[in-house]
């Protein structure tokens, strides 16, 4: 026991006489949740679009003052020519075009089928079915009220309805932002655990001060647990101070038991810092080691549903989440704090991340050798 | 005077893959001796001091060190011996007194033991200024008389030495021997690795490797009467010419 606190006593004294590592424990939690909460928004906001408007009655008028209200998009006009509203898009002056086509009113007065014409430059798919579902609300809107309303038609010459009120749960205003932060707390996690452990660990071969090391009656599990116990005490500072963050400057609700939260932490960051420890098995060096990091860190990150719903992802892909803790540890982290899951509505993310620990430990722990 | 082996092997043999690093190597090292492995780069020194601190698993042969077989009791062997490498591999985030605390606690010393035998340290070498010095802002001499001292702080039966005093000039040389002498003054076995010649007068016996092989074993008055010349410098030159 004594000789683990020696250990963790000098790698408290280089973690923090390390240039890098003050800005990295400190800094990258403002600096992840403060820009890149802000930056990774898929909230659409203030998009231009261009109406065209042929018919220049009262009813395209009253339509396009609704645009003009809404928050979601910046009216340019232009006139009825092909080529120019190409340009327009092609010079991303625009993101959508739509045509209000001669004789709208009039049509609409008579109970005849009216087409309004919209282009969408889905480039950007995500955005493109947004400005769809925004336009469409807004034509929904502008029939029910402007016509039905203010004007004597009869209701009875639109077309029926079904109004579906929807209500949006443990995330009522559909804010971005609290669906964004505990993703972006664990990729924070995530880096603490695997980069830093493993980093830590492979300057070590670098400087050559593990053959000093291994020369030593020091048992592998003392000199592991003496390595890895720092960064899970960081990692649990770093989930306070981002979660802190969250909650005083994003208004982040946080619904769950903080005990839930840390449990699957330390579960997660155990499995994490296996991931560190089994890379640095096999790397030489911290640049190796980065690369591995990386090219997988990428992956498992994307892949768990951090900006995308895992739900709509192939099956293939389905299965590979299977096995990525990062998967796991993003529902759970999302759950607890948004909805206030317990471990018991989270039994399989936690089973499933307890064999992944278990296993990638295991087998980090037999592979790190003192002899080769 | 007979004195009993400290290591014994008996037909080292270690290949990597097609290279064959150590071959057959038969030796034994008496107590409180020093005993010199002296060869070009490359010659298989390293390797062969690997092996016996248990860093490496040899291919085959029988290895013993302070009485213990290096396939099964490498825990044992770790607790009997100091290494101080080519790297001399102290923290250099780390002060002098922090590297030796930090080593001294790993091999069990107590916490009183460790500040007497520091304060007879820092006496010795004259350290008092550079003790709290990080080790990354000392010369190359004085990291390589620190380093040693961390290997024999917590009085090993024996100190292996790979290639100590390579980089630095004869007078620091000289001195890095003093301390050596006076470790095996107080009954460490020494075993040093080098490829200066010279340093293989300073040795009780000397093994001249090279290309893995053993090519010549014995005390350095043995081998300068064998091959008939003043100096090692001499000896060497034989061997290398002999084949």
């Amino acid at each position: 026991m004594r000789t683990v606190l020696i250990i963790l006593r000098k790698e408290f004294k280089q973690i923090f006489r390390d240039r890098m590592m003050i800005p990295i424990i400190f800094f990258m939690p403002f600096v992840q949740t403060l820009i890149l909460v802000y930056a990774a928004t898929l909230e659409l906001k203030n998009t231009n679009i261009t109406i065209v408007d042929i018919d220049h009655s009262d009813f395209s008028r009253h339509l396009i003052a609704k645009f003009n209200a809404s928050p979601f998009f910046k009216v340019n006009y232009q006139e009825y020519n092909y080529s120019l509203i190409e340009d327009d898009i092609l010079k991303d002056e625009t993101k959508s075009v739509l045509i209000i086509p001669a004789n709208f009113e009039k049509d609409i007065r008579s109970g005849a089928p009216v087409n309004l014409q919209m282009n969408i430059n889905a480039i950007d798919g995500q955005s493109a079915g947004l400005i769809n579902i925004y336009v469409n609300q807004i034509l929904s809107g502008f029939i029910k009220e402007e016509l039905v309303e203010k004007t004597a038609i009869n209701p009875g010459l639109l077309p029926a309805s079904i109004n579906v009120k929807s209500r949006y749960w443990y995330n009522e205003e559909l804010n971005f932002k609290h669906f964004m932060l505990p993703g972006i707390l664990v990729i924070l996690i995530s880096m603490i655990s695997i980069f830093l452990t493993s980093l830590n660990l492979v300057k070590e071969k670098e400087r050559g001060t593990i053959e000093q090391i291994n020369v030593t009656p020091i048992h592998k599990w003392q000199f592991l647990i003496g390595k890895m116990l720092p960064f899970m005490i960081i990692g649990i500072f770093e989930l306070t101070l981002g979660l802190s963050i969250g909650m005083l400057l994003f208004n982040l609700p946080f619904a769950g038991s903080v005990l839930t939260l840390f449990v699957f932490t330390l579960i997660y960051l155990f499995a994490g810092i296996g991931m560190g420890l089994l890379i640095s098995d096999f790397a030489a060096t911290q640049q190796q080691a980065m690369f591995t990091i990386f090219f997988f860190f990428l992956i498992i990150i994307l892949m768990s549903g951090i900006f995308t719903s895992v739900e709509s992802m192939p099956d293939w892909a389905q299965s590979v989440n299977k096995v990525n803790p990062v998967y796991y540890f993003m529902r759970i982290l999302r759950s607890v704090i948004l909805k206030g899951s317990t471990i018991s509505d989270l039994l399989n993310e936690f089973i499933a991340l307890i064999i992944f620990g278990i296993t990638v430990m295991s087998f980090a722990v037999w592979r790190y050798r003192k002899t080769v | 005077m007979y004195r009993e082996n400290i290591i014994e092997v008996e037909n080292l043999v270690k290949k990597f893959g097609d290279f064959t690093a150590n071959d057959n190597l038969c030796f034994e090292v008496k107590k409180s001796e020093i005993f010199g492995f002296l060869g070009a780069n490359g010659a298989g020194k390293t390797t062969a001091i690997k092996i016996l601190c248990g860093l490496l698993f040899p291919t085959s042969g029988k290895v013993m060190v302070a009485g213990y077989d290096v396939y099964k009791k490498r825990h044992e062997i770790r607790k009997n011996i100091g290494y101080m490498s080519q790297g001399f591999s102290l923290y250099e985030d780390l002060t002098v007194k922090e590297n030796i605390e930090f080593y001294a606690g790993i091999y069990g010393l107590k916490r009183s033991e460790i500040k007497t035998r520091f304060e007879d340290l820092v006496q010795k070498l004259g350290i008092d200024e550079l003790k709290n010095k990080f080790v990354r802002d000392l010369p190359l001499g004085w990291k390589q008389k620190i380093a040693f001292s961390v290997a024999i702080f917590h009085k090993p039966q024996i100190v292996f030495l790979d290639e100590p005093t390579s980089g630095v000039d004869p007078i620091t040389r000289r001195q890095f021997w003093d301390l050596i002498y006076e470790a095996v003054e107080s009954g460490i076995t020494v075993f040093v690795t080098t490829h200066y010649l010279d340093e293989a007068e300073y040795c009780d016996r000397v093994c001249i490797m090279a290309e893995g092989r053993i090519d010549a074993i014995g005390t350095p008055d043995e081998l300068k009467a064998r091959f008939q010349s003043k100096n090692m410098d001499e000896v060497f030159v034989k061997i290398a010419r002999g084949k």
